[in-house]
């Protein structure tokens, strides 16, 4: 196999990765989840100002 | 018993050294631009000589300022959205004393002229092991709360500190693989190209994952957090992560264009820079678009200023990179200011302005206040910064421009037409420009301390914050 033909096979496996990644992100079973997720820095309270209190 | 407060102690140590060691980083940065207007400002004093100053100024810059930034917002960032306190509370403090005694440790190493000569690497063999002991200390922290996390998801910051704590772990051990022949001297372990395609497969990666990925992960928290709305798209952000880290470790050889590397991995090196444009501006367009209807905060925000204008930069410098990584563009601009004027559009427009914005929002709220000290410093703390970035790359610009086609220029006869102190003489004026964007950006950060200073002096009762329990427990 002459390397030409790896460079084929390796740009023809990275094409089908990221299709593949492009798939997974986007999907429509997959939407909940990262909207889910997004929202984790709002999922508590914001912490201005901390409590005035005991020293620590 | 179960925690009920965050670990914040370690957050606020890493935070305040942050800005320390950006002060005395860029104060080594500022020294040399004035070094190379004038060579005898430090009267010879080899201690204080340009060679041994300079890996000084990158390894304070990018280790101490950079790497304590990272440590406090990573430490911040996975406790807040995990919504559990660190894990190995003796460890996570190990991580701060054993980072900064590599710092102090390159502080005084290096300027007594021990180095191991690799770029951004100099440091010698017993710092590196220490450096790797830390290291394993911050990922076992790290995953651990990933691990001990009370939410189901993963937010979308920690897969990025994620990649960059383990791909840093590999880079530089790989990188420093070194024969100790006495305390202070070592050997590489690679010889001729192999270790030239080591170093910079090494050089680039710490770029790209210390300065790139590490930095995104701060971006896709803090730019929602002070907007006060989700990430654009945090789908768009999960092919972000893995296009953007799977194509930045291909793309060192373009540091070795024209050298004794095979052909075909230069062009496999410029090959994927270019692809890495995709990414990086996939990612500034997600940071960026999370401000759409909210827009008017920026007028009157300058925290938030800091966030968007150093994607701005973000995305101003990796359109440039991967244009330098054309061959034909980097036999222009290769050894030249240029490169350098890259660099600092990155180092200080994307790295030291998402750092500053994001530390004045965490200070604040690590020291129990409800804001800065004075908002209006921070105001004028951002027009110092962009005004010292644009008149540093600006003039880097065109002197790199103008070193590299008067180096290249040749008479008909084949001789070349300029003398090395003839182009020397050229870029005097643009070294005095980029001095003097570097003091204002100085100047901004001693404005910083202060602020700093006045914020925490006024807010010593503090508590760490509780982990809110209702809900998941």
């Amino acid at each position: 196999m002459d390397s030409g033909i790896v460079s084929g096979i390796v740009t023809i496996i990275f094409i089908v990765v990221f299709i593949g990644i492009v798939w997974w992100a986007y999907s429509k079973s997959n939407k909940q989840r990262f909207e889910d997720a997004g929202k984790l820095p709002f999922e508590e309270e914001d912490d201005t100002p901390a409590k005035k209190g005991d020293k620590q | 018993m179960e925690a009920t407060t965050y670990n914040y102690k370690v957050v606020r140590q890493f935070a305040i050294m942050t800005v320390v060691w950006g002060i005395v980083g860029m104060l080594v940065g500022v020294t040399l631009a004035a070094q190379l207007i004038w060579p005898e400002l430090t009267f010879g004093i080899e201690w204080l000589s340009y060679g041994r100053l300079r890996p000084l100024h990158t390894n304070a810059v990018i280790f101490a300022f950079g790497g304590s930034a990272m440590f406090a917002v990573s430490y911040y960032i996975v406790q807040r959205t995990c919504q559990a306190r660190l894990w190995g509370e003796k460890l996570a403090a190990f991580t701060f004393w054993g980072w900064t005694t590599v710092i102090v440790l390159a502080a005084i190493t290096l300027p007594m002229g021990y180095t191991s000569s690799k770029e951004y690497a100099e440091l010698e063999w017993p710092i590196d092991i220490l450096i790797t002991v830390v290291w394993v200390a911050y990922a076992l922290v790290f995953f651990g709360t990933i691990i001990k996390r009370k939410v189901k998801h993963i937010y979308v910051s920690n897969w990025f500190f994620g990649a960059y704590i383990l791909v840093i772990a590999i880079l530089h051990i790989v990188n420093s693989a070194e024969l100790p022949v006495t305390l202070t001297k070592s050997y590489s372990a690679y010889a001729g190209v192999q270790d030239a395609m080591v170093q910079w497969w090494y050089g680039h990666n710490a770029v790209g994952f210390f300065l790139t990925t590490a930095f995104l992960g701060m971006m896709y928290y803090f730019i929602p957090k002070q907007a006060g709305r989700p990430i654009y798209s945090y789908r768009l952000s999960v092919v972000h992560f893995w296009s953007l880290n799977f194509i930045y470790m291909w793309a060192g050889p373009h540091h070795l264009q024209y050298t004794a590397l095979p052909d075909w991995a230069q062009s496999l090196g410029m090959v994927f820079s270019l692809m890495l444009l995709a990414p990086s501006w996939g990612g500034m367009m997600n940071g960026i678009m999370t401000l759409s209807g909210a827009w008017h905060k920026l007028r009157t925000d300058p925290i938030l200023k800091f966030l968007v204008t150093a994607l701005s930069f973000y995305g101003m410098s990796t359109f440039e990179g991967p244009m330098m990584a054309i061959k034909t563009v980097n036999a222009l601009s290769h050894y030249t200011e240029w490169t350098v004027g890259h660099v600092h559009s990155g180092a200080l427009g994307w790295v030291a302005m998402i750092t500053i914005g994001s530390m004045y929002y965490l200070i604040p709220r690590l020291f129990g206040r409800e804001s800065m000290y004075s908002t209006k410093m921070i105001e004028w703390h951002f027009w110092l910064s962009t005004i010292g970035v644009v008149f540093y790359i600006a003039a880097m610009w065109i002197a790199g421009v103008a070193q590299g086609l008067m180096w290249r220029a040749s008479n008909a006869d084949g001789t070349l037409t300029y003398s090395f102190a003839q182009v020397l003489n050229t870029m005097y004026p643009f070294y005095g420009i980029r001095l003097m964007g570097g003091l204002l950006f100085f100047g901004g950060m001693l404005m910083m301390a202060y602020n700093v200073w006045q914020t925490v002096r006024a807010g010593r009762v503090v508590n760490d914050a509780p982990i809110p329990q209702a809900v998941y427990a």
